[in-house]
Formats: structure tokens, C-alpha cells, sequence
């Protein structure tokens, strides 16, 4: 049986993680390698970092971090944040990362995912969205949300469920799901709207923005009738700010009856 | 006191192979990444990683005339570990956009998987995480295994063997598929130890201790 996936999420800035990752003692918690090494010893089941360096000449800061992380850990790396065509996408695959998200380029160029999954595979192709809440409703009752890019700042008008759907046809091989409206709120994932895109796709979601628990994560991954249904959740801020830890996370989606891989990691990790 | 191994790790140009060398350096294997089909000769031990199409990686191996030494390396016995399309590719055909021809090593095809499941509900593809692999079969490498681990994946595509004999892994995506396969000298499998952590060093570890054996 596939397992549920916990994903730690780290913000790189040149290089940089940024949102100051606090907890960590004899490490450099400035360092995503580091960072990845020791999610990557925690026993996370993937690690996204998402570039968010806004100076185009210091871009290729990633490159460097993505090799290192690549030699060092030995998990899965996604990595998302300004990636605009498919030879970006190449460049970071050929980096060492093992998935490539892309979002604001496949608004721009709706194209851009069937030609890359032509070309490198669906299976290491996100599609990351950014979802907002708009007033009305849908024709099946449920509330709308629309994609939006630039940190939530520009609305683009087009219905995420939709762009969702489309993409999955066009051959992303998942999809990464930020609720906009619970991003950094750490008062739940927007469950309605995880559920919503789950049940409309057949490829894998992962449920991101509003993390706070391990009971918000559970309640994302849950397949029930009040569940969000999704196959990942992703979490930035109660990993990094030592709130907790991967293990703890896992022993306690396993009491909720959330199938995660149990911890398995060196004494050093709680 | 092991003696020091000549191991190819076979570069076609799909992608990086510096995590996959790292995780068998780890595993106390010095690899030696390789686009030249002449150093499989000299090798004791040949890996074949996966990243990519299936059509583009034939084609590349093909056009770097890695299919022949390939073949010639495994009919002779040297030891082969494939991941991913290293174990798709042992197989005749696969269907992954349109039909390509794989080795043919072993009697089998390549299928997408279904778009529903044995429940009959809806299966998502890719097969992307963490899935149980249960091992069972008489091949001296699987002594040294656990007999199920967690293991990473991220496929759509899995192959179907005409020998059962062959199959010593089976994974549970709402239905069975095979997630590795051994014979003789050749051991493959459909997920990524180098990704697993400690469950695919534990592969890694047992393919070493094999290869000092044969």
C-alpha cells in the first residue's frame, strides 16, 4: 500500500534558507544542505526547497545548492520557485534535484507541461498552484478558488479546479496545492479546497499552506468523507521553528490511523 | 578483507548520477561513471540507473552502442543492478509514448498502469512515494534483505514479466505489480534505493556483499 507523505518545505533565498530556521544546535541552520541532511536524517519522506532569490543574476545560486543537497541526502528533492522554460527544468534535473514544480511559467505558457512531460517524463513534473477563495459558488455547490502567482499578489482569473484538471491532462505528474488563504496562517489546510482538487485529478496531490499540527496534516491526508484527501502534506513552519519533529509528526498520524512510514532514524533525532 | 571492485555506473545522458554514486559509495562501492560501452568490459560489476523516458534512454544507450555491451556483460555474468528503467529496460518492449524495443533480456513488456485499480476505483499516476516491497524467492542476494522494506518510487510505467520465476519483488497498488526482479547474475528493481535512506542502503549493502562473491 502507497504510503502518505510528509514533506518539509525550506524558502531559499541566494542560496539561503530564509524564515530562520531556529532549532538547530551544531548545524549550520542557515545552510539547506544542512537543513535537507538533517530532514533527510529525520526521515522525511521528500524535501522541497523553493527558490524564492528575486535577482535574476543570483539564480544560479540554486544549481549549487541542489548539487550538494544531491550528494549529501538520500531522499527525494523538489525544487520549484521562477523555473520559466523546459531547459530551467533540464538544468535542475541535471543539478541532481529529482522533481522540478513549476507554476507562474505554465500560467504564461499553459503548453509548457505537455512539452516537458513529452520530454523528461510526467512522473518528475509538478505543477505547483496557488489558490485563493473567490466569492460565489461552483455549479456543484462547493466554494471557487482561482489561481493566482506572485505570492498570491496577481490574480489571474482562471478557476483552479479547472486549470487543475488541465494540467493533469496535459501531463504533470502532480500537483502541488498552496491555499493562499491558509499560507502561514498555521490554522489548517483549507481541507475543502485539498479535497476539491484531489477528487478531480488522478494524479498525486500535496496539500500545502496552513499547517499548524499533526492533526491539520492528518486531517489533509485523510480519505474519509471530511477529509482533504490529498497523497503529501507539505509544512515549512512548525519543522523549522522546532515546534516539532518529522518522527513525532509520523508517531502521531500513525495513532490518528494516517498510513505514513514509520520513523526509523539515528538516537540523534526525537 | 574485501577486495576492491571495478564498478561501471552507466552514464547515457538522462540525467544526474551523482546521488546514485554517492549512495553506493556509501555502500562501500567506488563506482566509476561511464559513457564509454568499452570500460564494461574491464568492469566486475556494472549499475544501470534510471532516469527519464523509456524511448529517449534506449535510444541513447543505442546510440552510444551500450545495448550490445550490455547484453554481452550480462550473457557473460557479470553482475548487473538496475533501478527503475535499469530494471524496465531488461524487457522486450515497453508502451511508454509508442512502442520502443528495450534489451530483451528477459521475456516481458512494459504497461502504463491502469487508470483503475483492482478495487475499481481510480488509480493515480504516477506511482509517486514510499511503498512496501516484499521479497521472496531463492536468489543468494535476497539472504542478506529483509523480507519487506519501505522503499521510494516514482513511476508510471511497470514491467510485466512472462516468467514468474523471475520476480522476487511484489508491491500493493491497489493490485500487485512487480517491483523487483533477479536472475543468475542480474538484479533489478522499480524503485530508487539510492533515495530510500536506510532501507535502500540495506539493498545496497546486500548487492555489495553479493558482487564480492561472484
Amino acid at each position: 500500500m502507497l504510503l502518505k507523505r510528509i514533506i518539509p518545505c525550506l524558502d531559499v533565498d541566494r542560496g539561503r534558507v530564509v524564515k530562520g530556521v531556529q532549532y538547530i544546535d551544531h548545524v549550520d541552520a542557515g545552510d539547506p544542505v544542512e537543513v535537507a541532511r538533517m530532514y533527510d536524517e529525520q526521515g522525511a519522506d521528500e524535501v522541497t526547497f523553493l527558490d524564492i532569490t528575486a535577482s535574476h543574476e543570483e539564480r544560479r545560486t540554486i544549481f549549487d545548492v541542489v548539487t550538494r543537497t544531491a550528494e549529501t541526502v538520500f531522499m527525494p528533492l523538489t525544487v520549484g520557485g521562477g523555473v520559466r522554460t523546459l531547459q530551467d527544468i533540464r538544468d535542475l534535473l541535471n543539478a541532481g534535484a529529482d522533481k522540478v514544480s513549476i507554476m507562474t511559467a505554465a500560467v504564461n505558457n499553459p503548453d509548457l507541461v505537455g512539452e516537458a512531460a513529452a520530454k523528461i517524463g510526467s512522473a518528475n513534473l509538478v505543477l505547483a498552484i496557488d489558490a485563493r477563495r473567490v466569492a460565489g459558488t461552483a455549479a456543484s455547490g462547493t466554494p471557487r478558488w482561482e489561481v493566482c502567482t506572485h505570492g498570491g499578489r496577481r490574480a489571474t482569473g482562471i478557476d483552479a479546479v479547472e486549470w487543475a484538471r488541465r494540467m493533469a491532462q496535459a501531463g504533470a505528474g502532480e500537483i502541488l496545492l498552496t491555499s493562499m488563504d491558509g499560507d502561514g496562517t498555521k490554522a489548517g489546510y483549507d481541507l475543502e479546497l485539498v479535497r476539491t482538487i484531489s477528487d478531480a485529478v488522478t494524479i498525486p496531490v500535496i496539500a500545502s499552506g496552513g499547517a499548524g499540527s499533526a492533526e491539520d496534516m492528518a486531517a489533509a491526508l485523510d480519505d474519509g468523507p471530511h477529509g482533504g484527501h490529498a497523497q503529501a502534506a507539505l509544512a515549512a513552519s512548525i519543522f523549522h521553528f522546532k515546534e516539532t519533529t518529522v518522527p513525532k509528526v509520523k508517531r502521531r498520524l500513525l495513532e490518528l490511523g494516517i498510513p505514513v512510514r514509520p520513523p526509523e532514524c539515528k538516537s540523534s533525532c526525537s | 578483507m574485501n577486495r576492491k571492485l571495478h564498478i561501471a555506473l552507466v552514464d547515457y545522458g538522462a540525467g544526474n548520477l551523482r546521488s546514485v554514486a554517492k549512495a553506493l559509495l556509501r555502500s562501500g562501492m567506488e563506482t566509476e561513471v561511464t559513457s564509454d560501452p568499452e570500460t564494461l568490459r574491464a568492469a566486475d560489476a556494472i549499475v544501470l540507473p534510471g532516469v527519464g523516458a523509456f524511448a529517449d534512454a534506449v535510444k541513447s544507450l543505442r546510440a552510444r552502442h551500450f545495448d550490445e555491451a550490455l547484453c554481452e556483460a550480462i550473457r557473460i555474468g557479470k553482475p548487473y543492478l538496475g533501478f527503475c528503467l535499469g530494471l524496465q529496460m531488461l524487457f522486450e518492449e515497453s508502451d511508454e509514448h509508442g512502442r520502443s524495443r528495450g534489451l530483451g533480456i528477459f521475456k516481458g513488456r512494459v504497461e502504463r498502469f491502469p487508470s483503475f485499480g483492482a478495487s475499481g476505483a481510480p488509480l493515480r499516476v504516477p506511482h509517486i512515494g514510499w511503498n512496501e516491497v516484499c521479497f521472496d524467492g531463492a536468489h543468494p542476494l535476497l539472504a542478506k534483505m529483509p523480507q519487506r522494506d519501505f522503499f521510494y518510487f516514482v513511476h508510471s510505467y511497470r514491467a510485466m514479466p512472462m516468467d514468474a520465476r523471475l520476480v522476487v519483488g511484489r508491491t500493493d497498488y491497489d493490485g500487485e505489480f512487480t517491483s523487483a526482479v533477479a536472475h543468475e547474475n542480474v538484479f533489478a528493481v522499480q524503485f530508487h534505493p539510492e533515495k530510500s535512506q536506510l532501507a535502500g542502503k540495506r539493498v545496497l549493502d546486500a548487492f555489495a556483499g553479493w558482487i564480492q562473491k561472484c
